[in-house]
């Protein structure tokens, strides 16, 4: 095959500087491999999540309520929109794992025996659905069985109703409904603890006295139906049978966490890989603006021999979309790897029947574009100044650069300075424009790595807020109904037991105007010493003496502030509806809360010390108690501190490694690339004075003083600049995670910065070191004979 | 009588170099005919060189005019200087300017790949007898090779005209002289009218005229009768 002498140049050129492209390839590389990572894994579970939902047919409005007869079945199923209904008997229940020391929870949900459910169908992975006859027969969760290592006829004891009883595991399930399975209350989903159970419709109703109706009931509504109006009518419905408030798929908790990790792929997707083009765009820019100059001549003898504009042009333009084209087949397959590693991750957390990894043709395409687009508009001025020059004028060679005493060479500084201070100095202020974007470059490394250490940050102070600050309690207790006083005593009787504090929460639809949150409003003491309000920077708030304490989120959500009133609409007992006023708002980290003064939700409850749950405050050496709390009826769940913080690091430490991982990593391609080409850059750029220096009697050790220092003084400007612009990223990312479930704190510690600060001297001293060794070859003789 | 290649008339040209402003030429005229051997001699920075750029369509005069047979070269656009270049002339240049990574049959190749009725590059190196060095790449030859490479490159189009700067400046006699002889060969047998510059007084023996400036104007035209072969020359 002839290939034309223009691209054999083309291929020879950049074989030539082959250290600067594949530093720039390597930069744009981790800006395609973060967008295929995220974008693919979006896309996977995105395909995933839709097929999966529509063949289980997953529901689009659910409602839970105490009790209602299964004709009103009928009523419901006749409301406009609606093409199917589920009803179904849901309880909470304790597990007695063997095995497992402190209590699990079991969610069970009942299927019909003879047939698959219309809404939320359960997708078998092994075993057999119930049989009806055999009432104690159940599905298990995948996960729950796995965490456990149980196989089909495996058996769990459980309380059910005040009963103990042996239930047997026929057949291993996944639903759509429990994709994110996260025990209700908790941070994170905990596998070992919670599992979900199907049981016979029958067997389920009967045990808990349902026989004849339903607590739990699921729709699915035609496209076109308003789910707004249907789940008012819903509303209407069950409002006498206890209706606990419809919710829309929108709002159902696993779905709701899945959509919001998928929007934050997306927007991972594009915002990161951003920054990292640009960074490439620009070295790009700088690395070809050299490479040209010192292609003046060449591009003299190329128009001498009538070459066109455009043909020149088109020829160094080449040069960028070929780096870039590295950079993006090098980024593609660390990409693809990278996002086959973070499936797996996403297996771990969203269960799925099956998660594949899937690559699509539209994100490769797209970021193929993307990233030769930038290389393009990075390259282009460059291109542009290099072919505009006349070709005798380009034969010339390149007039003295205008050198100019630096600003801070002042008469009482400048003595300090030293010839190679100087030199350092005015080289810089010289381009101020290329010094700027060569610090802005090396922050943006800086901030890259800034922003993962912050999350460490977050994460540390989210836990003090929370375990140390907050809840201080070791164990919570949640009893099945509310009861009377005196269980308070009979908690505190309970072994090893230190202190009890009461929980009253009660489920509430709070309302104002056509906003509306159904959630649980609790009572707190004024001088409660285990579970405390505290705010996101761990202050304790008192609860005020009359009135509503609301999450600012929550006050967002609802649009209200401190002075307006609010529809309480109680949704238990006798559902009383009461306007109570808003007294403050708190900045606290996790989910919606609404918390009342104790005795003044007893008042609105018109009760008296009634009780939810309690808090309890326990000796550790005493190891009675779980065995004890898994046998006590009317306890509904109990949850140990050190269990739930356990698996929250886990969970957490399981996240962040990845993530840390590839900040470092792209971090330092970032701080090499922009550095090393700097370096470069300036070598060629002064080689001729460097040698000068030399041939003059300067040592190596003076020469690269000039070069590195320069280097060296640009990196330090960026470190505060980078901190800065890591700390805006941090911000921005933070303000991004605001959601109605948490909210980061935006905690910067001095040790991150630091961190982050070291690992970028030490990259950018890796490349200084690299071109310090080119120094060190100088070719004296030759240097000065060569004709720039 | 020729016919007249290049007719220049009242020609100026100032420029800024850094911060100094230079008048590099001033009110030139004259006429160059077709076939000729041309030498332009001068002392340095007496505008030899931005006369030939201006013949060459590489730079644009100030004012006064500059014809190529019919073309005024003063008046075309950027584009149809380009295209002037590469259909007619071909450029020889005191530092060669080969593309240093490309081999010499591909430093020829490159000008064979855009013109219309080139010669094969292999043809070329052999007018200037380099065929045993045609793949080697301009790091491994002499300058005296590397400036031959150069006019290979420059008539392996058939150009029109042949201008050469400085050709033998960066030489030493004898290699220079093999560089006059492969210049000399092309304009006797390929017909290339063929416009030198050097301040080597002794090269104009070899033209059929001689043109000297001094400080950007004409100082001298001389039209010679008999030319002598570069071997004969006296240095």
């Amino acid at each position: 095959m002839r290939v034309p002498p223009l691209t054999r140049k083309l291929l020879r050129d950049l074989l030539e500087m082959k250290g600067q492209a594949l530093a720039i390839a390597m930069v744009v590389a981790a800006g395609v491999a973060m967008a295929v990572m995220y974008l693919s894994n979006f896309d996977s579970l995105r395909r995933t999540q839709q097929a999966y939902y529509e063949r289980q047919r997953f529901g689009d409005v659910f409602a839970s309520l105490k009790r209602a007869p299964l004709r009103l079945r009928e009523d419901i199923a006749a409301i406009p929109g609606v093409t199917a209904v589920e009803t179904r008997v849901v309880a909470s229940v304790t597990l007695d794992v063997p095995g497992m020391d402190e209590p699990a929870t079991g969610h069970l949900v009942s299927i019909p025996e003879d047939r698959r459910p219309q809404v939320n169908d359960v997708f078998l992975r092994g075993g057999r659905w119930v049989e009806p006859l055999r009432p104690d027969e159940v599905l298990a969760s995948e996960a729950f069985v796995q965490a456990h290592g149980f196989t089909t006829g495996s058996r769990v004891r459980a309380v059910l109703n005040g009963r103990l009883r042996e239930l047997t595991i026929v057949g291993i399930a996944l639903s759509p409904e429990h994709v994110y399975n996260i025990p209700p209350g908790e941070l994170v989903p905990d596998d070992r603890r919670y599992g979900v159970f199907w049981m016979g419709e029958r067997a389920l109703a009967a045990a808990f006295d349902m026989e004849g109706g339903f607590n739990d009931v699921s729709l699915l509504l035609a496209p076109t139906a308003s789910t707004g109006e249907v789940m008012a009518r819903i509303d209407g419905l069950l409002e006498p049978y206890g209706g606990l408030g419809a919710i829309p798929r929108a709002l159902q908790i696993s779905h709701w966490t899945l959509e919001n990790e998928l929007a934050q792929l997306q927007s991972f997707g594009f915002i990161v890989p951003m920054i990292f083009l640009m960074v490439a765009a620009f070295v790009l820019n700088v690395a070809l603006a050299r490479a040209l100059a010192l292609q003046r001549p060449q591009i003299a003898a190329l128009k001498a021999l009538g070459y066109g504009n455009g043909a020149i042009a088109w020829h160094y333009l080449q040069w960028a979309m070929l780096i870039a084209l590295a950079g993006v087949a090098i980024g593609i397959a660390g990409g693809w790897w990278l996002g086959s590693a973070l499936i797996g991750l996403y297996n771990q957390y969203f269960h799925f029947p099956i998660l594949l990894y899937r690559m699509s043709g539209g994100v490769l395409v797209g970021v193929t574009v993307l990233t030769v687009l930038s290389a393009v508009l990075g390259a282009a001025s460059a291109v542009r100044r290099a072919v505009r020059i006349p070709p005798a004028e380009a034969m010339r060679p390149e007039p003295p650069a205008v050198y100019r005493r630096s600003l801070i060479e002042t008469p009482l500084l400048a003595p300090h300075f030293g010839t190679t201070g100087r030199m350092v100095l005015r080289n810089i202020t010289r381009q101020p424009l290329r010094a700027g974007a060569s610090v802005l470059g090396i922050s943006m490394a800086v901030a890259v790595l800034m922003v993962g250490f912050v999350f460490i940050d977050a994460m540390d102070a989210l836990i003090t807020t929370q375990f140390s600050v907050a809840e201080r309690q070791d164990v919570t207790v949640a009893f099945v109904e509310p009861r009377s006083a005196s269980s308070r005593h009979a908690l505190s009787r309970l072994p090893g037991v230190l202190a009890v504090e009461p929980i009253r929460t009660v489920p509430v639809r709070l309302r104002a105007g056509h906003r509306h949150r159904t959630l649980a409003l609790t009572g707190a003491q004024p001088g409660a010493r285990l579970r405390r309000i505290v705010d996101m920077d761990g202050r304790t708030i008192a609860v005020p003496a009359s009135g509503l304490l609301l999450s600012s989120r929550l006050g967002q959500v609802l649009d209200v502030a401190p002075g307006d009133d609010v529809t309480v609409e109680v949704l238990e007992g006798a559902r009383p509806v009461r306007l109570v006023r808003v007294s403050a708002l708190v900045d606290d980290t996790f989910g919606l809360s609404a918390y009342m003064d104790l005795d003044a939700l007893h008042d609105l409850m018109r009760e008296g010390d009634v009780l939810s749950g309690a808090a309890l405050l326990v000796d550790a050496a005493d190891t009675a108690l779980p065995g004890r709390l898994k046998e006590t009826p009317a306890v509904a769940g109990a949850t140990f501190k050190a269990t739930v913080l356990r698996s929250f690091r886990e969970t957490m430490a399981a996240n962040l490694n990845l993530t840390m991982f590839l900040n470092v990593i792209f971090a330092g391609v970032i701080a090499f690339g922009v550095v090393y080409n700097a370096a470069r850059v300036s070598l060629s750029e002064r080689s001729r004075e460097l040698a000068s220096l030399r041939v003059l009697g300067f040592t190596r050790a003076e020469i690269s003083l000039i070069l590195l220092g320069e280097l060296a003084l640009l990196t330090l400007a960026s470190l505060p600049v980078g901190a800065v612009v890591g700390y805006a990223f941090a911000a921005a990312i933070v303000g991004s995670l605001d959601s109605e479930v948490y909210r980061f704190p935006l905690v910067v510690g001095r040790q991150s910065v630091a961190w982050a600060w070291l690992a970028i001297m030490g990259a950018a001293l890796a490349s200084g070191l690299i071109v310090r060794r080119q120094l060190d070859g100088l070719d004296l003789v030759a240097v000065l004979k060569v004709r720039e | 009588m020729a016919s007249a290649v290049f007719e220049v008339h009242d020609l100026a040209k100032i420029y800024r170099m850094g911060e100094v402003e230079v008048h590099a030429l001033r009110q030139v005229s004259l006429t160059l005919l077709e076939g000729q051997f041309v030498v332009l001699l001068g002392p340095s920075g007496s505008g030899k060189s931005t006369l030939l750029n201006i013949l060459g369509g590489l730079d644009v005069a100030t004012s006064g005019t500059v014809h190529y047979r019919d073309t005024e070269l003063t008046r075309a656009a950027e584009r149809e200087l380009t295209e002037f270049r590469r259909r007619h002339v071909g450029f020889v240049f005191q530092f060669y300017n080969l593309i240093p990574s490309l081999t010499a049959r591909e430093n020829v190749a490159l000008v064979t790949e855009i013109a219309t009725d080139p010669m094969p590059p292999e043809d070329a190196l052999r007018l200037v007898k380099l065929e045993h060095r045609m793949d080697h790449f301009p790091s491994q030859l002499s300058g005296g090779e590397q400036q031959r490479v150069a006019i290979a490159r420059a008539i392996a189009k058939r150009p029109s005209v042949l201008l050469c700067d400085e050709p033998t400046g960066a030489l030493d006699i004898s290699t220079g002289i093999v560089v006059l002889e492969a210049l000399a060969k092309a304009n006797e047998e390929l017909g290339t009218t063929t416009i030198v510059i050097t301040h080597n007084a002794a090269i104009a023996s070899m033209a059929d005229r001689v043109v000297r400036l001094a400080d950007g104007r004409v100082v001298e035209i001389e039209d010679r009768d008999t030319r002598l072969s570069p071997r004969d020359l006296s240095w």
